[in-house]
């Protein structure tokens, strides 16, 4: 078959690319190969836009086992357990076929995490729909979400913590990230590295259909009219399946039998072959008449190119092959000998004994092209925000506004569909600042919490990507948890426009400012471009994920008031900023200005001596103030108890609706007992933290003195109605 | 006290089960689907999760396994039997039970703490409960929507087999306090001799105050004599 112009292009490669690969080659590819360069060179598995700005981040520290590069990053959590953890996006396929889409983002990234030796204990996600307006997000929320639940809950791994968003610029390209966090022992962590000439490559798992064929092409560019056209480029998920590969996976993993191991991801056999054998600068070679097919008569390209799910290349000890087909077989999957590595640092293919490809390996990874693309610094809005122009809002009205509104409404209608407490060690569930899950059959727990903030990236990248880092660093102190290293899941535009990658240099730009300071370090991650519809970008939205750890777990801390007459107090200083508010999108539609400044030096400050506080046993409930602001946050802690507040207006402060709703970083609220006022200011004091005092907790209603009362049973009617009525 | 968990591919609450189990002192085994013979055992647990993917119909094809015709003689000759989500399931499949469990009534998965109470605390089961208790449990089901004929119901009634009802905190059996649309708010039932009880809440993720509660623990203590 003659490799045209147009087979060219529908490959996603340029003609640029075409030539390199030519050169590579010292010949024309044939189809296969092609394919098999279009599979490893596009964005998605190449990295070729983002690879220059991601060696910025940080990505080192005294817990970090393992960083960006393998399957998942790794830490250490003491003793001997190490949490491997990783986010990943599955925008393209969620957008097209929801349930799978989702469903099989789910599998993928726990394949990430068990390849590695680890048992999962937790599953996050953070999903952003368009408007619910818009006419797809229903069905689009629907899908996800139980495509989500339906993996999760089938495989037994608790779906512990996320965040669900609408905004219209998801309108036609939503967004779908999935974390996974399992744990191992240090010991026993497994690498893709391949090792040793003549090795056994074994091909575990589901048999190869036709389905997802080029999907991480089609992620790989952004959306047009035809996009439902791409349907058949979905994977279709099967979480029984994976449940078996997993527990035969753990099992063989028991003793010394694998050298390395990959799941077949994105571009399936090939990425998979191609990884191990480049990291350890061997050859490989397959033969391919003994890849288990699911189809009659599937060619090599089909073969190499397919992205069915629920499938792992392991490649074995000599002399290891019946053990490991003894549990496989056990647990009803295939177990194949598919070909061996050589020392002839090329990737070969054979079928019916022919050569059918031959390429050389780093021709695939170390030579695949790198981009240095043009990117221009974000023109920041100068206008001056007019404030006293607007109609006057009252403060209960204006948390109403928000409580009421899809962003800040009860997620329960989501998270119920998601078993939270199989495997009996969730110690704190969704809803709260951070999840916390406890370490089997131990006394030490981690806490993990995904955060993103798209206005803020979209209005100043740079504040935006320290914002995000924050946030997520004060959720898992909220739980009383050290924070320990973060994965990242970056979520962009076009990267040929300028601007969209200005946004991605910015905000990682920040991301890195904030981890080094922090010392969070990002440990995994993954870049998902093309965000967007016919030239239209999504904003910016990158997605951290945390982890930090509970060195003694009792009961975790969380932001639920107590007691009646405990004394609140708001740790941090409260300038009322407004601009990028939660309070003027949800009462004025105006989302403008400048997101808040952060002061990493007082986020510091401010985190530690929470973490503090929570260890000496001074604090009853702490909750971070996010989004929506004091107000906000107050009435998180009142909804869902029987305590609600009794506070006064501040004193010096003119502006209460800046005090009440502004957005000012780094702060805290947190109910203590009256006894211990004096011990906890004169900490305070000590290590300079800022703090007001507020007032008290009451029985059932929600109070600011002269200016709103309303019981906190109202509030939860509020903040409740707006899923069950979609 | 011996007690044995049957693993099917897809179980996932075999692991939490046996925890709770050796939490309260069981000698417990796990026992693999393809084995054909059981270990000496007290009492035979059928867990959780989704056994041969729940295709087909949940429970049903577990229900046709190698070891469950051990397990119906064991039950036939009075081992005590418990069927938690799944295993409730696949004991409706299996005829040791009668009924069937339908989808949930708002058709989408539920996980959530609900309200149940103890309508007969005079078995092996329930003995440490008091009359009408009311535990606060998890669930967390696709297909918990208990159904059975009226005949049938007659009979829970009149021998005083209906083991659990779903509540309010207060203990009022109505409508909003039926999480999955169960006939008559049924949340657990047992067999005409009362050593085979099957249920759709998870009492063993309630053995641990750290994670949630222990109103599960009466449910395993009870058998421990």
């Amino acid at each position: 078959m003659e490799i045209t112009k147009y087979i060219i292009e529908k490959h996603g490669l340029n003609l640029e690319e075409f030539k390199s690969i030519q050169k590579l080659l010292k010949r024309d590819p044939n189809l296969l190969e092609l394919g098999i360069f279009s599979a490893m060179w596009n964005e998605h598995c190449s990295y070729k836009s983002s690879r220059l700005h991601l060696k910025k981040l940080p990505t080192k520290g005294k817990q970090v086992i393992q960083g960006p590069g393998e399957n998942a990053g790794v830490i250490d959590i003491g003793d001997d357990d190490a949490i491997v953890f990783k986010i990943e996006s599955h925008n393209h396929p969620s957008y097209i076929e929801p349930y799978q889409g989702a469903a099989t983002g789910v599998g993928g990234i726990l394949r990430d995490v068990f390849t590695m030796g680890a048992r999962p204990i937790a599953l996050l996600n953070s999903i952003h729909f368009g408007s619910p307006s818009h006419p797809k997000t229903k069905t689009l929320l629907n899908g996800v979400v139980s495509g989500i639940g339906g993996y999760g809950n089938c495989i037994g791994i608790p779906t512990v913590a996320g965040e669900t968003k609408f905004n219209e610029t998801y309108n036609e390209n939503i967004l779908v990230n999935a974390m996974a966090v399992g744990h191992a022992q240090k010991s026993k962590i497994f690498y893709s590295k391949a090792k040793g000439i003549g090795k056994s490559v074994v091909y575990v798992g589901s048999k190869t259909g036709r389905d997802g064929i080029h999907g991480a092409s089609m992620a790989s560019a952004e959306f047009d009219d035809n996009s439902e056209e791409k349907k058949p480029t979905v994977q279709v998920g099967d979480p029984f399946t994976e449940k078996l590969l997993l527990e035969a996976c753990l099992e063989l993993m028991k003793d010394d039998s694998i050298i390395a191991i990959q799941d077949m991801g994105a571009a399936g056999l090939t990425s998979s072959s191609v990884e191990m054998a480049s990291k350890g600068s061997l050859g490989i070679e397959l033969e391919l008449d003994k890849v288990p097919c699911r189809e009659e008569n599937m060619t090599p390209y089909e073969m190499m190119l397919s992205e069915s799910q629920e499938r792992m290349l392991i490649i074995l000890e000599d002399g290891k092959e019946d053990h490991a087909r003894k549990i496989f077989e056990k647990w009803d999957l295939d177990f194949v000998v598919i070909g061996k590595t050589t020392n002839t640092k090329n990737l070969i293919m054979k079928f019916k004994n022919k050569i059918e490809g031959n390429i050389p390996l780093e021709a695939l990874a170390s030579k695949a092209p790198v981009y240095d693309r043009k990117w221009s610094k974000k023109k920041l809005s100068k206008k001056k925000m007019e404030l006293k122009t607007l109609k006057k809002v009252g403060l209960e009205e204006g948390l109403i506004k928000i409580l009421s509104s899809p962003n800040h409404s009860n997620k329960s209608w989501v998270t119920s569909q998601y078993d939270q407490m199989v495997m009996c060690d969730t110690a704190q569930r969704s809803g709260s600042d951070a999840a916390v899950i406890r370490i089997h059959k131990k006394n030490k727990a981690i806490a993990v919490s995904v955060d993103s903030s798209a206005n803020y990236c979209k209005s100043h990248p740079i504040t935006g990507g320290k914002q995000i880092v924050c946030e997520n660093w004060r959720n898992i102190i909220s739980v009383g948890a050290r924070p320990l290293a973060i994965t990242n899941c970056l979520n962009f535009g076009n990267p040929e426009n300028n601007e969209v990658m200005g946004e991605f240099a910015e905000c990682l730009d920040g991301i890195k400012e904030a981890c080094e300071f922090l010392n969070y370090p990002v440990v995994s991650g993954n870049v998902s471009f093309y965000n967007g519809t016919n030239k239209k970008n999504i904003f910016p939205t990158p997605v951290i994920g945390g982890v930090g750890l509970i060195k003694k777990l009792s009961k975790p801390m969380n932001h639920n008031f107590k007691g009646e007459k405990n004394i609140i107090l708001l740790i941090g200083k409260t300038f009322g900023h407004l601009e990028q508010s939660c309070f003027l999108k949800e009462n004025f539609s105006i989302v403008e200005g400048i997101p808040p400044e952060i002061n990493l030096v007082n986020e510091k400050n401010n985190g530690e001596i929470i973490l503090k506080l929570i260890d000496s046993g001074l604090l009853k409930a702490v909750h971070d103030v996010s989004s929506g602001g004091l107000l906000v946050a107050l009435s998180e802690m009142s909804i869902g108890t029987n305590f609600g507040i009794k506070i006064q207006k501040p004193k010096r402060l003119t502006n209460l609706i800046g005090y009440f709703f502004g957005e000012d970083q780094g702060r805290y609220v947190i109910e203590i007992d009256p006894s211990n006022l004096d011990k906890v200011v004169k900490l305070l004091n000590e290590n300079n933290v800022y703090h007001d005092n507020l007032g008290v907790t009451q029985k059932e209603f929600f109070e600011i003195e002269g200016e709103m009362k309303i019981s906190n049973k109202e509030l939860f009617k509020i903040n409740n109605h707006w899923y069950n009525n979609y | 006290m011996k007690s044995s968990v049957i693993v099917f591919p897809g179980s996932n609450c075999d692991r939490d089960i046996a925890v709770a189990l050796e939490k309260l002192q069981f000698k417990n085994k796990m026992v693999w689907h393809k084995e054909t013979s059981l270990p000496k055992s007290d009492l035979i647990v059928i867990p959780g999760g989704f056994s041969y993917g729940d295709y087909l119909r949940s429970g049903a094809i577990a229900g046709k396994s190698l070891i469950i015709d051990e397990v119906i003689k064991a039950a036939n000759s009075g081992c005590l039997v418990l069927g938690i989500c799944n295993g409730f399931q696949i004991l409706t499949e299996t005829g040791l039970l009668k009924g069937t469990l339908l989808r949930n009534k708002n058709l989408r998965f539920i996980n959530r703490d609900v309200n149940i109470k103890v309508l007969n605390n005079q078995t092996k089961f329930s003995s440490k409960y008091k009359s009408n208790q009311i535990l606060k449990i998890n669930i967390a089901h696709n297909e918990g929507n208990y159904f059975t004929n009226s005949k049938h119901l007659d009979q829970l009634k009149k021998d005083n087999l209906i083991a659990f009802k779903y509540c309010d905190k207060n203990g009022n059996v109505n409508e909003s306090s039926n999480p999955n649309g169960a006939l008559e708010n049924i949340a657990g039932i047992y067999n005409e001799k009362r050593n085979i009880l099957g249920m759709m809440p998870h009492p063993e993720r309630m053995v641990d105050n750290i994670i949630s509660n222990t109103d599960g623990i009466n449910l395993f203590s009870g058998l421990i004599n």
